[in-house]
C-alpha cells in the first residue's frame, strides 16, 4: 500500500512540474505569428506543389499575408475562384488570371516514330538526355520514361505504353508547372484552357529542316507554313522550322488543322472541320 | 538474326560479380558447419535445414507476390541464406513448425515488411532467433534431443557459466572441432573458419567485422581472466569457441543491409559486437549475447554510416 | 619496391588489349568525303570560315577558334567544301560540320611531311604554346581539353612536374601504347618541348605494367638519346589510373584537392602521351592536328586495327575495313567500355577525342538486370574519389541536389567504378551524373546571384 501511494505521489509531483516547466518553456520561446497566415494556408489547397514559385503552401499563405501587392501571387491549383476569395479575406486586389492546362508537344507515337536503337541504361528521361538523343532519330521528341510523370503530384500525366508517348489529363492538370521544370526536353507547354477541354497547338518541337524531319518521323513539323498562310488571327508563327500556335489569339477556328500536310497540329475535343472540295480564298486572310 | 544496336550512359562493362553468386558463396561457406553439425547431431540437422529454408523462400516468394504486387525475388538466393542462418541458429530438436514460425518472423517481418532485400535495418535470421528464443524459451533451449551420449544436455556456455562445469575441465580440441552440443550451426569452429576463409578468399566479406568482433572478445576475456588471475589462455579460448561468437562473427554481422559500408565503421560496428556480447555473457541474464548484440549494433548501423565517411580525395 | 598506384578505389577490370594491341599502326586510305565538326573540344565552338564551294588544302584552317577555351579545327584533306551545316554526331545530335570532298592530296606549304626526326628547338615558351593553339591541339586521352589552356600556367602558380600519361587504363584501347611502341622518338622530343614550355626540369611517364615492352623501349631511348629529367615511371595496373587526379597521386603522391582546385595546385601539369606527338609535330614540323591514331576492337569483330586516322572520317569507313558489324545485339563506343560513349550513328565522323571504337557484341552489349541495393558497399570501396555512390545515386534518383551537393557529388570523375562493381546491376553513374549536372549548374548559379 505504502509504495502505490509513494508512486503515484513521485510521478504525480513528477507530471506537474514538467508540465510547468514546459509552459515556461513554451512561453519563452514563443513566436509571434499572424493568425491570419493559418487561415490563409487552409484556404490553400495543401499541395505543396511548388506551382506558386514558393517551396510549399504555407511559405504561400505568409507571401499572401505579409505582401500589399499580391497581384504576382497566383496559386494555379486553387485557381481564380480560391485566389479571390483569399484577397477578400485579406482585403487585398486578387490576381487576374485564365485557367491554364499543360500541354504535352509531342505525337510522335511509335508507329510514326520509329526506334532506331536500343536504350539499356536507366529508365530516365533526364538520364537519356545526359548523353545522346534518345532511342529514336528525333532530338526533340518526347523520350517517354516519365520524369513528369513523376514531377506531377495530382496523377494527371501518364505514359501510354501503346504510343510511347505521354498523355494529359486535362480535368486533373493544375497547371502547376511542375512537368515544364521535368522535361528535358522542354516539351511541356502551360496553355489557355478551353471549355470542354477543347484545344488546338502543334504537336511537335523539332527545330530540324523538314527533310530531316520527316526522315525521323511521320508526324512532324516540317516548317511548310501552309497552317500560317490559313490563319485569320496571326495566331501562327514559324521559326526555325517549325510552327508556333500563339494561344492568345488562336479562336479555335480549326482551319490549320485540315492544312497540315503531316499531322502535326493536334485538336481535341473538337470535330475536325468538314473537308471542302477547293475552299474560297478565305477573306479575313492580310 | 538482324543487329540490334544498344545504347546506354557509361560504364559498359560490368564485373561479373552479382547478388545472385555472393548469395551463393555464403551458402557455400555454410556447407562445412552443416556437414560436421550432421555428423556430431544426426540426420534430423538435414531436416531443420531444409524446413527453415523452405519455408523462407516460400514466405519471400507469397509475400513479395500477394501483398507487394511485384516480382518474387527468391533468384537472388537471400532467403535460402537467411533460411540456413536461422537453422544454423536452433537446437537440432526443435519442433517443426516452430522453424515454420521462426521462418515467417524473419521473412515476413525481419525482410519483407521494411521493403524486402536491402531494406532491412535488422538481420532477418537473428529477428527469427530471437522471436523465438522469448516465445518459445523451452523449446529453444532444449537441447536433449538427437545428442549422442558422449554429451551432456546443456552447451557449454550455461554449464560454465551457471558453474556446472569449471572451465579447467573443458575438452578444447572438441570445443574446436565441434563435438559438443548447442545450436545447429554453432558447434563446430573448425568448419565455420573454414567457411569464414573461403567468403574472404572470394572477397565476399572483408577481415573488418570478424576480426574486429573475435579481437574485442578475446581482449575482454583476457582483461577479465588477468582480473581473476586465473586461466588466462583458456578464458578468451572459450568464449571465442563456445556459443554463436564464430557464427555471429563469420555470418551473421557481416550481412552486408545491416553492417556499415566503410571499414572504419566496419571496426566501430565489430568492436561494440564485441563488447555487448562478452558483458552479456559474463553479467547479463543470458548464457549467450551474440544475437542480441548483433542486434544492438544493427540498430547503431544508420548512425555509423553517418559519421564514417570515407575520406574524401584530396582532403587530409 | 612497390609499385605504385593511385590511393583509394579503383577495380581492376580484365585489359582485354590482346585483341589489338599486336596490329601495328597503319595508314587508314585518304577519305572521299570528310565530316569535320566544328566541335571537338571542351569550350566554345570553333567558328566556320569557309564556304559551300571553296577548295581547301590539307591543314589549312576551316574552323578558327572562338575565346580562349577553344580549338581551331583544320582541313584533313585536300578538296573542295559541299556543305556547311548541322550533321549528327555518333550520339544522334546535329553539330555544325564542314563536309569536304576530296580532290587529290594537296598540303598546305609550310608543313615539314618528311619523317626526319628534328630535336632542337630554341623557341620561347610563349612561341611553343602559341604554336600549339594554333594546330588545334587538344587532350587526346578522350577529354578533349585545349592543350594550349593546360600549358598556360595561371598567375600565381608555378608547375613543377610534368605529368605524361600513358597509362591507357582503359580495357580494350591500344592507340596510347602502338604509340609508345611505334613512335616513342617523337614522343619523347614532344615532352621535351612541353617541358621548355613549362619551363620545368622534370617529367615523368607514368605508363601501367600491362605493357612491359612500352617501359622498355622508352627506357632504352631515353638513355641511347640521351633525354635528361625525362623519367619512365611503370605503375600497378588498375583503373582508373588515367583519370588525371589518380594519375598525379600514383605519380608524385600528391593528392590535388576537392574542386575548384586543378592539377596546377599540387605543381603539376598531366598531358597524353598521344598529344606530346601532337606537340612534335606542331612545333616542329608545322602540322596541325589533323590525324590520330583510332584503335577498332571488340571480340565478335572479324579484324582489328590501329589506324592512323584523319578527322572526320566517317565511322562507316573504319567500320568497313574491320569487317563490318557483328551480328545480333552490339553496342559501338567512342573509346572504351568503362567511359566510352554509346555510338548510335554510324555515319557520324571520328572526332579529335576518339582513341578508339570499341565493338561490344552479344551478352557483353547488354547490361545486366537492375535488383535492389544490398548495401554491401562494394561502391563506396571501388569509388577512386572517396565518395559514396549508393547515396549519390539515390538521392540524384529523388531529386535531393542539396543532399547531393552536401556529399560531394561534384568531386565524381565518371569513372564508372561503382556502376561496375554493384552486384545488383544498378545503374548508379548515371543518376549520379545527373545529379552532378544539377549541382553544378546550381553552383554557378548561387555564384551569379551572388555576384550582382
Amino acid at each position: 500500500m505504502n509504495t502505490l501511494v509513494l508512486t503515484v505521489l513521485t510521478l504525480g509531483v513528477l507530471g506537474i512540474l514538467l508540465a510547468v516547466i514546459l509552459y515556461f518553456v513554451a512561453q519563452r520561446f514563443k513566436v509571434e505569428e499572424d493568425p491570419r497566415i493559418d487561415d490563409v494556408e487552409k484556404m490553400l489547397p495543401g499541395a505543396n506543389c511548388g506551382g506558386c514559385g514558393f517551396a510549399g503552401c504555407r511559405a504561400m499563405s505568409e507571401a499572401l499575408v505579409s505582401r500589399d501587392n499580391i497581384e504576382s501571387l497566383f496559386c494555379p491549383v486553387a485557381g481564380g475562384d480560391a485566389m479571390k476569395s483569399i484577397a477578400n479575406f485579406l482585403g487585398k486586389v486578387a490576381p487576374e488570371k485564365t485557367p491554364m492546362v499543360a500541354t504535352m508537344r509531342c505525337g510522335g507515337s511509335c508507329d510514326k516514330r520509329p526506334k532506331v536503337n536500343h536504350y539499356d541504361g536507366a529508365l530516365n528521361c533526364a538520364v537519356v538526355n545526359t548523353f545522346y538523343v534518345g532511342e529514336t532519330a528525333c532530338a526533340f521528341g518526347c523520350i517517354g520514361y516519365g520524369d513528369c510523370v513523376n514531377a506531377c503530384k495530382f496523377g494527371a500525366l501518364k505514359v501510354n505504353t501503346e504510343t510511347g508517348l505521354v498523355e494529359v489529363d486535362a480535368d486533373k492538370c493544375t497547371a502547376c508547372g511542375a512537368c515544364v521544370k521535368a522535361c528535358p526536353k522542354g516539351l511541356f507547354e502551360l496553355r489557355k484552357k478551353w471549355p470542354k477541354n477543347r484545344a488546338i497547338y502543334v504537336a511537335c518541337r523539332s527545330k530540324n529542316r523538314g527533310a530531316v524531319v520527316m526522315k525521323a518521323c511521320k508526324s512532324g513539323c516540317i516548317g511548310c507554313g501552309k497552317c500560317q498562310k490559313v490563319c485569320a488571327f496571326d495566331a501562327i508563327t514559324i521559326d526555325n522550322f517549325l510552327a508556333y500556335i500563339d494561344p492568345e489569339k488562336c479562336k479555335l477556328c480549326r482551319k490549320c488543322v485540315n492544312e497540315c500536310p503531316t499531322g502535326a497540329i493536334h485538336i481535341e475535343n473538337m470535330e475536325r472541320l468538314p473537308k471542302e472540295p477547293k475552299p474560297t480564298k478565305p477573306e479575313a486572310e492580310k | 538474326m538482324a543487329t540490334r544496336l544498344f545504347a546506354s550512359p557509361s560504364p559498359h562493362i560490368h564485373s561479373a560479380d552479382n547478388t545472385r553468386r555472393i548469395m551463393g558463396d555464403v551458402v557455400l561457406a555454410l556447407i562445412p558447419a552443416l556437414a560436421v553439425s550432421t555428423y556430431v547431431l544426426g540426420l534430423r540437422v538435414l531436416f531443420v535445414t531444409f524446413v527453415a529454408v523452405a519455408s523462407c523462400v516460400l514466405f519471400e516468394y507469397f509475400i513479395s507476390r500477394l501483398f507487394l504486387k511485384r516480382k518474387a525475388t527468391i533468384g537472388d538466393l537471400s532467403a535460402v541464406v537467411t533460411g540456413v542462418l536461422l537453422a544454423f541458429n536452433l537446437p537440432v530438436g526443435i519442433p517443426w513448425w516452430i522453424v515454420v514460425i521462426g521462418a515467417l518472423v524473419a521473412i515476413g517481418i525481419g525482410k519483407m515488411t521494411f521493403g524486402g532485400l536491402g531494406c532491412n535495418p535488422f538481420n532477418p535470421a537473428l529477428t527469427g532467433r530471437i522471436f523465438l528464443l522469448i516465445a518459445y524459451p523451452v523449446e529453444m533451449t532444449d537441447w536433449t534431443t538427437g545428442v549422442p551420449d558422449a554429451l551432456s544436455g546443456s552447451t557449454m556456455l550455461p554449464a560454465v557459466k551457471y558453474h556446472l562445469t569449471s572451465l579447467a575441465d573443458v575438452n578444447f580440441a572438441h570445443l574446436f572441432g565441434g563435438v559438443m552440443n548447442g545450436s545447429m550451426g554453432e558447434i563446430s569452429a573448425v568448419a565455420l573458419l573454414v567457411g569464414g576463409i573461403y567468403l574472404l578468399v572470394r572477397k565476399v566479406i572483408s577481415w573488418h567485422i570478424p576480426v574486429a568482433v573475435l579481437g574485442t572478445m578475446a581482449l575482454f576475456a583476457f582483461a577479465t581472466a588477468i582480473g581473476q588471475g586465473d586461466l588466462m589462455w583458456q578464458l578468451p579460448l572459450f568464449h571465442l569457441m563456445a556459443g554463436g561468437a564464430m557464427l555471429g562473427a563469420i555470418f551473421m554481422a557481416t550481412d552486408y543491409s545491416t553492417s556499415p559500408m566503410t571499414h572504419k565503421g566496419m571496426l566501430i560496428y565489430g568492436v561494440g559486437i564485441g563488447v555487448i556480447t562478452m558483458v552479456i555473457r559474463l553479467w547479463g541474464a543470458y548464457p549467450e549475447g551474440m544475437s542480441f548484440a548483433i542486434f544492438i549494433m544493427n540498430a547503431a548501423t544508420p548512425l555509423i554510416n553517418k559519421y564514417c565517411r570515407p575520406k574524401r580525395f584530396g582532403t587530409k | 619496391m612497390r609499385m605504385r598506384t593511385f590511393p583509394i578505389g579503383g577495380i581492376h577490370p580484365s585489359d582485354n588489349k590482346e585483341w589489338s594491341k599486336g596490329q601495328a599502326i597503319e595508314v587508314l586510305d585518304l577519305p572521299n568525303e570528310v565530316y569535320v565538326p566544328m566541335i571537338q573540344h571542351i569550350g566554345a565552338p570553333a567558328t566556320p570560315v569557309v564556304q559551300k564551294g571553296d577548295k581547301v588544302v590539307t591543314g589549312q584552317i576551316i574552323g578558327q577558334s572562338m575565346g580562349f577555351v577553344s580549338a581551331n579545327i583544320h582541313s584533313p584533306i585536300s578538296g573542295v567544301v559541299t556543305s556547311v551545316d548541322a550533321y549528327p554526331n555518333g550520339q544522334g545530335q546535329r553539330r555544325m560540320m564542314v563536309v569536304i570532298k576530296r580532290e587529290g592530296d594537296e598540303w598546305l606549304e609550310e608543313i615539314d611531311r618528311t619523317t626526319t626526326l628534328k630535336r632542337e628547338c630554341s623557341l620561347s615558351p610563349e612561341e611553343i604554346i602559341a604554336k600549339i593553339k594554333n594546330a588545334g591541339i587538344v587532350g587526346l586521352g578522350g577529354a578533349q581539353f585545349p592543350t594550349h589552356v593546360k600549358l598556360t600556367i595561371p598567375d600565381g602558380q608555378k608547375a613543377e612536374v610534368l605529368v605524361i600519361n600513358g597509362v591507357e587504363c582503359e580495357p580494350y584501347l591500344t592507340s596510347d601504347y602502338r604509340n609508345m611502341v611505334e613512335r616513342a622518338e617523337m614522343a619523347l622530343i614532344g615532352i621535351e618541348i612541353i617541358m621548355r614550355a613549362l619551363q620545368v626540369q622534370h617529367a615523368v611517364i607514368g605508363i601501367e605494367n600491362n605493357k612491359p615492352d612500352a617501359i622498355e623501349h622508352i627506357n632504352a631511348i631515353i638513355a641511347r638519346d640521351n633525354y635528361r629529367g625525362i623519367e619512365v615511371m611503370p605503375l600497378k595496373m588498375r583503373y582508373p589510373q588515367g583519370g588525371e587526379k589518380q594519375l598525379i597521386a600514383a605519380v608524385t603522391g600528391r593528392q590535388v584537392p576537392p574542386p575548384p582546385a586543378l592539377p596546377i595546385s599540387v605543381g603539376a601539369v598531366v598531358c597524353n602521351i598521344s598529344s606530346a606527338i601532337a606537340v612534335y609535330e606542331a612545333v616542329q614540323k608545322n602540322k596541325p592536328l589533323i590525324e590520330r591514331v583510332v584503335t577498332i576492337t571488340g571480340k565478335g569483330m572479324k579484324s582489328t586495327h590501329n589506324f592512323l586516322t584523319r578527322f572526320g572520317t566517317p565511322l562507316n569507313v573504319l567500320l568497313e575495313r574491320a569487317g563490318g558489324l557483328p551480328e545480333g545485339d552490339v553496342k559501338l563506343l567512342n573509346g572504351g567500355p568503362m567511359m566510352g560513349r554509346s555510338i548510335v550513328e554510324t555515319s557520324a565522323p571520328i572526332i579529335k577525342g576518339c582513341s578508339g571504337i570499341t565493338v561490344l557484341s552479344g551478352a557483353e552489349a547488354a547490361r545486366g538486370k537492375e535488383i535492389a541495393c544490398i548495401k554491401c558497399g562494394r561502391c563506396v570501396e571501388a569509388c577512386p574519389m572517396g565518395l559514396e555512390p549508393y547515396l549519390l545515386s539515390k538521392v540524384a534518383r529523388l531529386q535531393k541536389w542539396d543532399v547531393a551537393e552536401e556529399h560531394n557529388t561534384v568531386d565524381c570523375i565518371e569513372c564508372g567504378c561503382c556502376s561496375y562493381s554493384c552486384p545488383s546491376n544498378l545503374p548508379l553513374l548515371d543518376y549520379i551524373r545527373i545529379g552532378k549536372q544539377t549541382v553544378m549548374t546550381n553552383i554557378r548559379a548561387r555564384a551569379a546571384a551572388n555576384k550582382k
